[in-house]
């Protein structure tokens, strides 16, 4: 197990120095001029040619890259060109928000998309395996960022159900007093039922939004897994010794079908970090995906390479944990 | 398979009776015919010029002059979307096509030679899937700057991956093929193996996925317009025009951005039935 965990690590050097490699090649050959960002337009050439001396910017890409990496490994991400303030604090303030969101939209996708899976494997071929399947192809065709103006229209505009896009909590309410960072967490916490009220409506409708997104690939798996499994000799054998049904369709066959889903929950992950970025946009809601919008808009390179740089190695790491669930949960897979 | 010549009726017959046995795979190949047909008749369709401005009759509801009512500036939306399906079917075909060419030469090269050249490239590969696709697209089109020419190249290289590992997968299955081994027995060079020989027979599951990225690259083209990395205004694309539909959600103009977005909605849809019945025909334990 020692083994495998710390041979899986070393297979993640390359890649994550790969991977900075290509984030720094790209935010060197962005348009503009970084240092149009960081001195007034009046100052003097001789005072902008110091401040770039200064910030390395005359020096050879290779060097520039160097103290890049140098940094990154003492989790210095650069200062922000916009905010000036380090990016890996910026990257810190809005990463809460953004992993409520993510959090609470895949579990949502999770806990609709799994029962709704099995469900079409166990009716297969019957009008519940069609629905399932046209949730799926819709969830998949309808941009994220659409299906969230459409629900703003309808719970805000027209039912008034829900409160105005305008971030995580009303704007006239005070945050709870932060514990976790998380704001239904913390409000659940200090027993403030107001905020506790507006968070939770305010991050339903955006999690929602990504979480039918993320719904399709999950059901899919599920139902595939499962139909495997139904038909699998130890299901045949279970139904034979007289199992019920129930006993047979969720211990017998969906523990053999959860592995794969479990990459697949991560890959879909992936596919939310993305998506998290339009829907933080039409929500205003102020997390990393805000951030790297407003940074990629103002060649605020530092502040994208550290997104980039931060999403990656979060995606690559939850890899690396799937994998060795795989280990833990699956004794075939030792080896 | 059948070799014989097929008679014009009967080929419709055939073709009729594969639409019954596939009706939703059929069902996705008439929304992109369809589509396809109404963006090449955009001029001759569409009642407006989709760069005309009309500012007398700006934000109105669908009506029967403006079937799906007008912009911010008075500007027809149904013409708009009908020309958005050449531009958005343009940059999907562009983004597959370069990101099919360049990724399944590079898998088929890996699973040919294999050894270094394989270890080398599938390495490299890796680093490119290691990043969450919709960020480094992202990340791409910041850096080159916002054009079609752009947008294109940074949804291309993000697909690369899938075709290269697909093609290498199929590569190591196919390299050691009695076809193959015969040909090199007469003396024909690797390339010509390479290329006369194997790529013929690896193309088939590398197609199938393609249309499936059809539909992914169409939405992330979208995606990227949406947050201003794309498609520029006034160019009427959909991922642009849903954009200039935001701050008026709030307002109760919907239409401005929900035609545009169901454009985007039904033509990933289309694609994503063909890529889904094409799959399931190709390996029959999927049903």
């Amino acid at each position: 197990m020692f083994v495998f965990v710390a041979r899986r690590l070393l297979l993640l050097v390359p890649v994550l120095l790969g991977v900075t490699v290509i984030t720094f090649t790209l935010t060197r050959i962005i348009p503009g001029n970084p240092i149009d960002l960081m001195v007034s337009p009046l100052a003097s050439p001789e005072v902008r040619e110091r401040i770039a001396e200064k910030a390395g910017l005359n020096d050879p890409l290779w060097e520039q890259y160097v103290r890049y990496i140098g940094g990154v490994l003492h989790g210095d991400l650069g200062d922000s060109f916009v905010t000036n303030q380090p990016v890996l604090t910026d990257l810190v303030t809005r990463f809460m928000p953004t992993f409520e969101l993510t959090l609470i939209a895949m579990l949502l996708a999770i806990v609709l998309a799994v029962p709704l899976g099995i469900a079409a494997a166990v009716w297969h071929g019957t009008w519940v395996d069609h629905l399932a399947r046209l949730i799926a192809v819709l969830g998949v065709a309808m941009p994220v960022f659409w299906v969230g103006l459409i629900a703003i229209y309808v719970f805000f505009f027209i039912l008034g159900w829900i409160p105005a896009p305008q971030g995580r909590i009303g704007v006239v309410i005070a945050p709870p007093p932060a514990v976790t960072g998380l704001y239904t967490v913390d409000s659940l916490l200090a027993g403030d039922w107001t905020a506790l009220r507006s968070s939770v409506l305010s991050i339903l409708t955006p999690a929602l939004v990504l979480a039918f997104a993320a719904m399709a690939p999950l059901a899919r798996m599920a139902r595939a897994g499962m139909i495997e499994a139904l038909e699998a000799d130890y299901t045949r054998a279970a139904r034979a010794l007289g199992f019920s049904e129930w006993s047979i369709v969720l211990r017998h066959a969906f523990r053999n079908a959860i592995l794969p889903l479990l990459t697949m929950t991560v890959i879909v992950y992936g596919y939310l970090l993305g998506g998290v970025v339009l829907v933080e946009n039409v929500f205003a809601w102020p997390g990393l995906g805000r951030y790297v919008f407003n940074a990629i808009t103002s060649s605020d390179f530092p502040a994208i390479q550290g997104f980039i740089l931060y999403s990656t190695t979060v995606y690559v790491l939850l890899f690396l944990l799937v994998d060795l669930l795989y280990v833990l949960l699956d004794p075939r897979v030792r080896v | 398979m059948n070799a014989t010549v097929l008679e014009p009726r009967e080929r419709f017959a055939t073709l009729a009776r594969w639409c019954r046995r596939n009706p939703v795979t059929a069902l996705g190949f008439g929304i992109i015919l369809t589509l396809a047909i109404l963006g090449l008749l955009a001029p001759l369709i569409a009642p407006y010029d989709p760069y005309a401005l009309n500012p007398r009759d700006r934000m109105q509801g669908p009506s029967w002059a403006h079937p799906f009512g007008t912009g911010l500036f008075g500007e027809d939306i149904f013409s708009r979307v009908l020309y958005g399906i050449r531009l958005d079917f343009g940059i999907g075909i562009g983004a597959v096509a370069i990101g099919l060419v360049l990724g399944s030469s590079i898998g088929a090269t890996a699973g040919y030679f294999g050894g270094k050249v394989d270890e080398a490239s599938m390495r490299m590969m890796d680093i490119i899937a290691a990043f969450p696709g919709f960020i480094l697209a992202m990340a791409i089109a910041g850096a080159l700057g916002p054009s079609i020419p752009n947008l294109i190249i940074a949804i291309a290289f993000v697909n690369v991956p899938v075709y290269a590992r697909l093609s290498r997968a199929r590569f190591l299955v196919i390299r050691h093929a009695l076809y193959s081994t015969a040909a090199r027995g007469v003396g024909a060079t690797n390339w010509r193996i390479l290329w006369w020989h194997l790529l013929p027979n690896s193309l088939a599951p590398i197609f199938v996925q393609s249309t499936l990225q059809f539909g992914w690259a169409i939405l992330d083209a979208a995606g990227l317009s949406f947050i201003g990395l794309g498609v520029r205004l006034p160019t009427p694309e959909w991922g642009v025009m849903v954009a200039l539909g935001v701050p008026r959600i709030m307002t109760g103009q919907w239409w401005i951005s929900f035609f545009p977005g169901l454009a985007i909605a039904i033509t990933v849809m289309g694609f994503n039935l063909i890529g889904d019945g094409l799959q399931n025909l190709l390996d029959p334990r999927r049903r």
